[in-house]
């Protein structure tokens, strides 16, 4: 068995084991409901306290602002779900774009079945938002703009600040889906003039099932579960303390290496996409070449398949990620793809690799080299090949 | 998610290739969905496969029933290449998973494909045997949603 090269730090990341140890002391030890007044349920109280203190200092947030939810598709659903609910009064139109998440993107269809409208701003050749259709389809009814802080397939970075700044300036709610971006870029909350935020814990060596969401103080929105007081009761429900705690401990890890991180990261990337590039023919870098997160490398490889690609990758024990129909389980290739312009065949052939602060220079070039090869040889047993070699032969 | 006979048809693709001067060359499927077949028959004059060759653009699903379909059919002749079913490929891949259905489908239609190509090129008309529906270009949204 080759050694595990891990390359889908977006679909999720290793725990990290300073963040188990932080979480493992309130499964067996402190296990009390921070509701009760014992010292064993009230300690736990301080516990969620100081998580959500870490992560608020992350954002330049107060405490209060932060509400931890299940994870990140939870708190895209209760911000546009609950905004929508809490401001239907003033209108019913909402503006995101096309290359979100299906936990926006889903949650948008939901409500244009219940009477919303919803406008879907297009994205550049680099899946850029385009600011000047954004700003021309905001309506007197408009009460929401939700955009992604980067994406989560091309990796591209929005210009988040100015989105902000067009919200703010028509008086619309802002909110962001931030689960790729935080813990990856800084983020500041009043500088970007953001209202509400989304993160999710196991994207930042955190674990799975926690995220939270950020509501600035002042913005109305309804309770997402009813029940018990927790969460300033808008998120009822006795606390996941243990994922509360890692999320804390993940955010503060994530912030405290950020800067070293990304740098590592970023340099570690432009070599992998520039060995593929020119290693590799008929390829094309999909997402902005610098307004990029600095863990993303996607590639389409024409006359090639993402699925076949990626159980080659798997057979030497490379884990990667592809937009292609098959892994997506419908048969439409990724929607983000399609938004930036790839036809049909070039988005079924796209790879998503995205790196940790663990990946080394020799695991690229293990990498590269296996790409090379699965390439080469998924091309020799392609049609589309065979006949763009014949019509090349031929001209 | 596939069973051992996919991964090993998949790895191990049989019949991977062209024929030059093939009796039947035959294309299913559309870029659009992500899988494209092509098949190359080389029959006899006993109207006997001699030889099968496949290239496939697609998921390891649409490999592995290339190569199982170039299997089947090898060493047939015409009529009994005809009888073989989408479902008789699936089959002896020990099952695909439900979604990957529609590639047994394509693989059954290659086969079609190829064998008009060589009923038209030889003025024969084989029993059974329909125009295929479209080039690799057409028709293509109509299937999407059958499984």
């Amino acid at each position: 068995m080759k050694p595990l090269i891990y390359l889908d730090n977006a679909a999720t990341t290793r725990t990290a084991p300073e963040v188990v140890d932080a979480m493992l002391p309130y499964f067996t030890e402190s296990y009390g409901n921070p509701s009760s007044i014992y010292s064993l349920g009230a300690q736990n109280k301080e516990a969620v306290t100081k998580a959500r203190e870490q992560i608020a200092q992350t954002l330049g947030a107060q405490t209060n602002e932060i509400y931890f939810t299940a994870g990140g598709s939870e708190a895209d659903n209760w911000a546009i779900k609950a905004a929508a609910e809490a401001y239907e009064g003033k209108g019913r139109h909402i503006v995101t774009s096309a290359i979100e998440h299906h936990a926006v993107l889903h949650t948008c269809e939901y409500l244009e079945k219940r009477g919303f409208e919803v406008s879907y701003i297009g994205v550049d050749e680099n899946g850029i938002l385009r600011l000047d259709e954004l700003e021309a389809a905001i309506r007197p009814d408009t009460i929401l703009i939700s955009v992604m802080f980067a994406n989560n397939e091309i990796g591209t970075i929005q210009p988040i600040k100015e989105i902000g700044e067009i919200a703010k300036k028509h008086g619309i709610l802002f909110h962001t889906d931030a689960v790729q971006a935080y813990g990856q870029l800084p983020i500041h909350v009043d500088d970007y003039q953001i209202d509400m935020l989304s993160a999710s814990g196991h994207k930042l060596n955190g674990p799975k099932g926690i995220g939270f969401l950020y509501i600035r103080k002042g913005v109305k929105i309804r309770s997402f579960v009813h029940g018990g007081g927790q969460e300033r009761a808008r998120r009822a429900g006795t606390e996941n303390v243990p994922g509360i705690v890692g999320m804390g401990a993940a955010a503060q890890l994530a912030h405290r290496t950020m800067a070293e991180r990304a740098e590592k990261e970023r340099q570690l990337r432009d070599y992998l996409i520039r060995r593929i590039e020119e290693e590799v023919p008929y390829c094309r870098l999909n997402g902005d070449r610098t307004k990029r997160l600095p863990n993303n490398v996607n590639f389409s490889f024409q006359f090639v398949e993402g699925e076949s690609l990626l159980i080659m990758l798997d057979m030497e024990g490379i884990c990667a990620s592809s937009g292609s129909a098959c892994t997506s389980g419908s048969l439409d290739p990724s929607h983000v793809l399609l938004a930036i312009g790839l036809p049909h065949e070039i988005a079924h052939g796209s790879l998503r690799l995205t790196l940790s602060g663990e990946t080394t220079k020799e695991e690229l070039d293990t990498v590269t080299e296996a790409v090379k090869r699965i390439v080469e040889r998924l091309r020799s047993m392609s049609p589309l090949y065979e006949d763009f070699i014949k019509g090349k032969n031929k001209a | 998610m596939y069973s051992e006979k996919v991964m090993d048809h998949f790895q191990n693709p049989r019949n991977v290739g062209e024929i030059e001067n093939a009796s039947g060359v035959g294309t299913v499927g559309n870029a659009k969905c992500g899988d494209i077949m092509r098949i190359y028959l080389d029959i006899d004059e006993n109207q006997i496969i001699r030889d099968v060759k496949f290239k496939t653009f697609g998921c390891g699903a649409a490999v592995a029933t290339s190569s199982m379909a170039t299997e089947l059919v090898k060493g047939k002749n015409i009529q009994e290449a005809m009888q073989i079913t989408n479902k008789a490929v699936a089959e002896a891949l020990d099952g695909l998973p439900p979604i990957k259905m529609h590639c047994s489908l394509l693989a059954e239609e290659a086969i079609h494909a190829a064998l008009w190509d060589y009923a038209q090129k030889h003025g024969i008309t084989i029993e059974g045997l329909k125009k295929p529906k479209s080039d690799i270009h057409e028709g293509e949204e109509a299937e999407d949603e059958e499984y």
